[in-house]
């Protein structure tokens, strides 16, 4: 029988070879298309990346096009000293941890008390929280909500508004159902309260899920920007999204700020050192991007899950 | 029984206790803020409270279509939705293509790799996106010093700081940054596929072509109806990051659309019941938006996507 199949898969294979030219230029053409979106998606991290460690007089004027010239580390030095950029970095990841962990804890444990027919209308609750996806009041009434509760200028407005949502509930949900009910059953009558089972059973049943919801999370409160804009007026409140936009738009206010830093550390002694306007906001994009592509490559089987998933309900 | 029946309330009740904490903050983040429409009637000047400003009536909705200067502003920030969107619309079948041909690359390695260096602008945020398109594009950025440097241009040319080709080029940055992911959905798709289907097609001598044309794409069909019955849905939302951070003096009357006019009216000139007004028809019909592609989904294919 394999065999058969073999020789069979043989004499589609010879059968390919004869109509191969076009084959083969297809294969050539998909391959040189596709090296050109890698290219373009890969290309412009790379560019900037090579001119934040080379000499800055040369990057300033555009000569460092494919690769360093000149390295040197001394951006990544000074950038950390200017004055609000490291108060930035602590309140972006200080965000991204406090509001990765709440979202999470709330997507599970809502996840969990939804599949339980025993709660009190339970699927009009449900509904009540699933309904959120699908209107948006606008963000005039968002934010004057906001002020209301004296979320403004307040480092919750950043946490509070979306720690309960209602997609990775969904998610949550679905998971939990797939787990077989009489394991839930067997914990109730050993005397497990609700809490018990959910953190000792559910939870631990759960980690892939989880572990999805989080990635996704923590990269939307790293990358939220709109919040900052909306709701804060304090510099001490500022992420390091906000903190970028800023330096991309004031450019020459920037630079004598970084080089009075810089000059009181000695550093402006080259011209190839010292700071400059392109300097400055490629060394901030690297910092920023930097997280984001650390942790990529070792999450992206979660990301490809977690949208598979999605698929799959939506 | 009575007892049981007690214990039964009971312990439903106390289930609806453990989730009232966060009910609470669903009520307060996403349902009480629909009550601040009511700004929409109302002369709101902040920081008054809403007792002290007049009571208007409709007013604001009255005024986009009667000034003239409004008018004309709305009409040309619709254009501008109607283009941006139009042009996702129309382009829209883009992820589909870029994932049947990324199928039919036979080395795995470079696949995957393919796939994860264009999957990565999805993670990275409107503002890191224009900072590199102001790196990349500057003055001195690598596309003005290559071009100049191989003799095609005499002076840089300011890609930014331009209103030309303005809708396309926001479409490149959408695509740049989204269609890899986009994609995934589809490889997914062509995974579920019956391999059995193109064996058979091939053992009858069909080419890769014929394959792709008459057994992958049909097979896509579905999930790309549902994707474009979305994107029907979010016709008039496009979200405001994109066009805040990309917009400057030269470009403004070609890349404000809806979402960002209702920011920059409230928030620049300080038109906070305009705004609402416009938001929430905006709220409106995008709500009825997502009803009809709803239903044209429940008739085409049996099931809705709500």
């Amino acid at each position: 029988m394999r065999q058969k199949g073999e020789a069979m898969r043989e004499k589609v294979i010879k059968h390919k070879r004869k109509q191969s030219f076009e084959d083969y230029m297809m294969d050539v053409i998909t391959c040189i298309v596709y090296l050109f979106f890698t290219f373009i998606c890969v290309y412009p991290f790379y560019y900037i990346f090579i001119n934040t460690i080379s000499s800055n007089d040369l990057s300033e004027r555009g000569k460092i096009l494919f690769w360093p010239i000149g390295i040197h580390f001394n951006n990544y030095v000074s950038v950390l000293k200017i004055q609000g950029l490291f108060s930035a970095l602590k309140i972006s990841v200080t965000r991204t941890v406090v509001g990765t962990i709440l979202t999470v804890f709330i997507a599970a444990f809502l996840g969990y008390m939804f599949t339980k027919e025993s709660m009190w209308k339970r699927k009009f609750w449900y509904r009540f929280v699933v309904a959120t996806m699908y209107f948006n009041a606008g963000i005039i009434p968002w934010y004057i909500t906001m002020r209301n509760l004296h979320l403004t200028n307040n480092f919750w407005g950043y946490i509070l508004p979306v720690a309960v949502s209602p997609f990775y509930i969904v998610l949550c949900k679905t998971f939990v159902e797939s787990i077989p009910g009489e394991l839930q059953d067997a914990a109730e009558i050993d005397g497990a309260g609700t809490l018990k089972i959910f953190f000792q059973i559910i939870t631990p049943l759960i980690k892939p899920i989880l572990a999805t919801v989080a990635i996704f999370t923590a990269v939307a409160q790293w990358n939220a920007f709109q919040d900052t804009l909306l709701l804060v007026t304090d510099k001490r409140l500022y992420t390091l999204q906000f903190t970028l936009y800023q330096y991309i738009n004031q450019a020459s206010s920037l630079k004598s700020l970084a080089n009075s830093s810089a000059a009181s550390s000695q550093m402006a002694a080259s011209l190839a050192h010292a700071q400059t306007a392109t300097s400055i906001r490629m060394t901030v994009t690297i910092v920023v991007v930097a997280p984001i592509i650390l942790i990529y490559p070792i999450f992206q089987r979660f990301f490809v899950k977690g949208i598979m998933i999605g698929a799959v309900k939506g | 029984m009575k007892l049981f029946t007690d214990r039964k309330k009971a312990r439903a009740f106390r289930e609806f206790m453990y989730v009232l904490p966060f009910l609470i903050l669903v009520a307060v983040f996403s349902y009480y803020p629909l009550y601040g429409w009511v700004y929409a009637f109302f002369d709101y000047k902040p920081p008054f409270p809403l007792s002290k400003d007049q009571f208007v009536g409709f007013k604001w909705f009255l005024s986009l279509f009667t000034n003239d200067v409004k008018l004309k502003q709305l009409l040309a920030v619709l254009r501008n939705t109607f283009a941006i969107s139009g042009l996702s619309l129309l382009f829209s079948w883009f992820p589909m293509v870029f994932a049947v041909f990324l199928n039919e690359i036979k080395w795995k390695p470079f696949k995957v790799f393919v796939q994860t260096a264009t999957t990565l602008p999805n993670f990275i945020s409107w503002v890191l996106v224009y900072s590199i398109a102001y790196c990349v594009f500057s003055s001195t950025g690598v596309v003005n010093s290559l071009l100049m440097n191989l003799g095609i241009l005499k002076t840089p040319l300011l890609y930014l700081q331009s209103a030309d080709h303005i809708w396309f080029k926001m479409w490149l940055w959408l695509t740049w940054k989204n269609a890899g992911w986009a994609a995934i959905m589809y490889i997914a798709a062509i995974s579920g596929i019956d391999e059995q289907l193109k064996e058979a097609a091939r053992v009858d001598g069909a080419s890769r072509m014929q394959v792709i044309r008459h057994i992958t794409i049909p097979g896509l069909i579905p999930t790309f109806f549902v994707l474009v019955m979305l994107n029907l849905a979010n016709f008039l939302t496009n979200g405001m990051e994109q066009y805040f951070v990309f917009q400057n003096a030269f470009n403004k009357d070609y890349i404000q659309v809806l979402d960002l006019y209702v920011y920059n009216i409230a928030m620049g000139s300080g038109g906070y019941s305009l705004s609402t007004a416009i938001s929430m028809f905006k709220s409106i019909v995008s709500v009825l938006l997502l009803c009809a592609t709803n239903q044209i989904s429940k008739m085409v294919r049996g099931e809705g996507f709500v």
